[in-house]
């Protein structure tokens, strides 16, 4: 089976070390895993931002480059439900296009819910000494479903304490171009975030979205929290140590 | 004023910002989730898909309805009027004012009365508007606008109440709740017994009976409705529903969805004016259905927004309502529905910001009645300001540049490795960097990361050595 890995823009430039956390798991699942080198953006911030134009060519580019995938998987909640749920709209005047979508939507997943749910063999071969507490990102919540999916992962971490945070459904403020067009309102859904991380008496955040992390992590240090750590789940279940 | 200059005030608003998390801890969206819960979350599931079904069943024949509506009414004895403006449902209020001599107007809450500027057009034309409503009563004092559609006065704190009513009662200063809800009702009862007419909004109406129906808490829509002389339903034409089946349902959804009540306190169904027989019931009764722009979304792409059925529920679970609280939206309705609705009735070149609002995190529609794709309907509208060249110009530039470059792998791998080296310097020693360039909005209030590695993942993939673990 071949397994498709779409980094996404963020992980490629801000944390290439949780690409190779999610290709170490893949790995350990015994999938021969595929990395089109070309691979770019999904192009949600075309699509989020209303240019519709923008969003088509990125989206047919990537079809290009995974369809010959038995399964695309994604670190980040927001990229999956890119493919998997806005693709449909994206290519919905283009009736030959839209039928290469559909058929890459139904094997496009979310890291932690192709583990949880497609490769059953993974091997978790993380550590984390303490309590964490888990951040649901707002798409892979909502559009694709993933909630149950990561903290079954991260139970079978040893020395993990898994703690919940009041509202650790609410979104963090980031909403993509929201973050730089309403940085006020965004940092002050972030101060909210940050608040119950603190409350929660977690060690660290874990999550599976870049924008949560940039985001969560901006906040945390700007208000003076230079220990908490912000975590993506990939890094967590692979032991991938920060570099 | 904007969104932007509004939120910013609203976000240095003490009360406000108080009176928003005690909002959120205690309010609407925990009553909600316990009485789903009660309901059991599988058949409220359910009961949103019925609602869904039923508001697009209303829509899909509106017309056939609303005609159904009218002559029911009529047959029962009540006027049906239609309004294609807000300045024409003003006009036929007036005259109806003019036609009974009407001199004061007693209000239960309609939101449309908030659309169309009634209480102004009223005043203007000499006749007293009174809002009856416990919040609206408090904001007419105020001269200030509702900011929320459920609870109106939710920015004012007790204590600025208690100012209003000592300033406008000319009572000594109360402090309880108890004690000033009493003053209130003291108050009112006297604009109760001497008004001329009533004006009630419609939370429905029934096509089957030509009723109409408002659900309050209050119990003041009932005496609006039965005490004057004239009573005057105004509402928006959407708000038809075929049969007394299916309001039955959508109540079930509308009261734990508003406010996690199984049944609102008082609902009331009118259908005519007092008959022969009828202890009390106003004399003449006066439908004003009210188009302003909804028939502009009727078979187009926003369709979907008149299934609304006015609880609040996007704007309790919106985050970003949360934040900023009513006012920073700028017209009647605020959150993820005033989001949609105020570019699509006063104009999408006149809110330009509001469908940007939003982080598109889906909590509205999860948690809307009647299954509104609240944040793809926010998409659509940002989709319609770029097709109508309504997008700064800068901004636009940005995108395209981005989708550009990443249409271009080797340009895009060129302009990622300088754009990591370049942020890894801004970013210091902690990696955490205060000044973005090009995103100064990002560092109001937080840090950006800077990248952890000086190359990007596709050079580190490509670098690697074949065969062996990829080097970190």
């Amino acid at each position: 089976m071949r397994v498709g890995l779409f980094v996404t823009c963020l992980v490629d430039l801000m944390r290439p070390s949780i690409g190779f956390a999610a290709l170490k798991l893949l790995e350990a699942a015994n999938y021969e895993i595929v990395v089109p080198e070309a691979q770019t953006c999904c192009g949600q911030p075309g699509w989020n931002s209303g240019d519709r134009k923008s969003a088509l060519a990125l989206a047919e580019k990537l079809i290009d480059e995974f369809e010959g995938c038995d399964y695309v998987v994604v670190p980040s909640g927001s990229c999956a439900g890119m493919i998997r749920v806005h693709f449909l709209e994206v290519f919905r005047d283009e009736p030959f296009l839209l039928a290469r979508a559909e058929r890459l939507a139904a094997r496009t997943y979310e890291l932690t819910e192709f583990l949880a749910k497609v490769a059953k063999r993974a091997q978790i071969s993380g550590g984390f000494e303490g309590i964490v507490t888990y951040h649901d990102s707002c798409s892979g919540l909502r559009e694709l479903g993933v909630k149950a999916q990561p903290r079954q992962l991260l139970a079978k971490v040893a020395g993990l304490e898994l703690v919940e945070m009041e509202e650790c459904e609410t979104c963090c403020g980031f909403g993509g171009t929201f973050s730089i067009k309403f940085g006020e309102i965004s940092s002050a859904m972030a101060e909210k975030k940050c608040a119950n991380i603190e409350a929660s008496g977690a060690q660290a955040v874990v999550l599976g979205d870049l924008g949560c992390m940039l985001n969560i992590e901006g906040r945390m240090r700007a208000r003076g929290d230079s220990k908490t750590r912000v975590l993506h789940v990939a890094e967590v279940l692979a032991g991938v140590k920060e570099e | 004023m904007h969104f932007k200059p509004r939120a910013t005030e609203a976000l240095a608003n003490a009360t406000l910002q108080a009176n928003l998390r005690k909002f959120q801890s205690t309010g609407f969206t925990a009553l909600r989730a316990k009485a789903v819960a009660e309901f059991g979350l599988e058949l409220f599931e359910k009961l949103r898909g019925e609602g869904a079904a039923i508001r697009d069943r209303s829509l899909a024949n509106l017309d056939a309805w609303i005609e159904r509506f009218e002559a029911q009414a009529v047959g029962r004895g009540a006027q049906v009027l239609y309004a294609e403006s807000r300045d024409e449902a003003c006009e036929l209020l007036i005259d109806i004012c003019r036609r009974y001599g009407v001199k004061k107007a007693i209000k239960s809450k309609s939101m449309l009365s908030e659309e169309a500027g009634v209480n102004e057009a009223l005043s203007a034309a000499g006749v007293t508007p009174i809002e009856t409503d416990l919040g609206e009563y408090i904001l007419q004092l105020a001269d200030e606008p509702p900011s929320h559609i459920i609870a109106p006065a939710l920015h004012k704190s007790k204590e600025d109440v208690a100012g209003l009513f000592q300033t406008h009662h000319h009572r000594p200063r109360k402090d309880d709740i108890p004690s000033m809800t009493r003053e209130a009702r003291e108050v009112l009862r006297q604009h109760f017994l001497s008004a001329d007419l009533g004006i009630s909004g419609g939370n429905f109406l029934i096509a089957e009976t030509g009723s109409g129906v408002i659900v309050t808490n209050e119990g003041n829509g009932r005496m609006v409705t039965t005490l004057p002389r004239v009573h005057v339903c105004i509402t928006g034409i959407e708000k038809v529903l075929p049969t007394l089946e299916d309001f039955s349902t959508l109540l079930r959804l509308l009261t734990r969805s508003a406010t996690g009540q199984p049944i609102s306190n008082y609902v009331s169904l009118f259908t005519g004016p007092r008959g022969r027989h009828d202890s009390d019931g106003p004399e003449h009764m006066v439908f004003i259905l009210v188009d302003a722009g909804r028939t502009n979304l009727v078979g187009g792409d926003m369709q979907e927004m008149l299934r609304c059925i006015r609880c609040g529920a996007c704007m309790n679970h919106c985050p970003v309502y949360r934040a900023v609280g009513g006012h920073s939206y700028g017209w009647v309705y605020p959150g993820p529905m005033g989001s949609v609705l105020t570019p699509s009735y006063v104009g999408l070149e006149k809110a330009l910001d509001l469908p940007h609002a939003a982080t598109l995190c889906g909590a509205c529609s999860v948690a809307c009645p009647v299954k509104i794709p609240l944040p793809e309907l926010l998409r659509k509208l940002r989709e319609k300001q770029v097709e109508r060249d309504l997008r700064p110009r800068a901004e636009m530039a940005a995108i395209r540049l981005w989708s550009w470059t990443a249409q271009h792998p080797r340009l895009y791998a060129l302009a990622t490795a300088i754009a990591a080296r370049f942020l890894r310097i801004l970013g210091g020693s902690d990696g955490m960097i205060g000044m973005l360039p090009f995103g100064r909005e990002w560092t109001r209030g937080r840090y950006f990361p800077a990248p952890k590695s000086r190359r990007t993942f596709r050079a580190l993939y490509a670098a690697r050595p074949k065969g062996l673990p990829p080097a970190l």
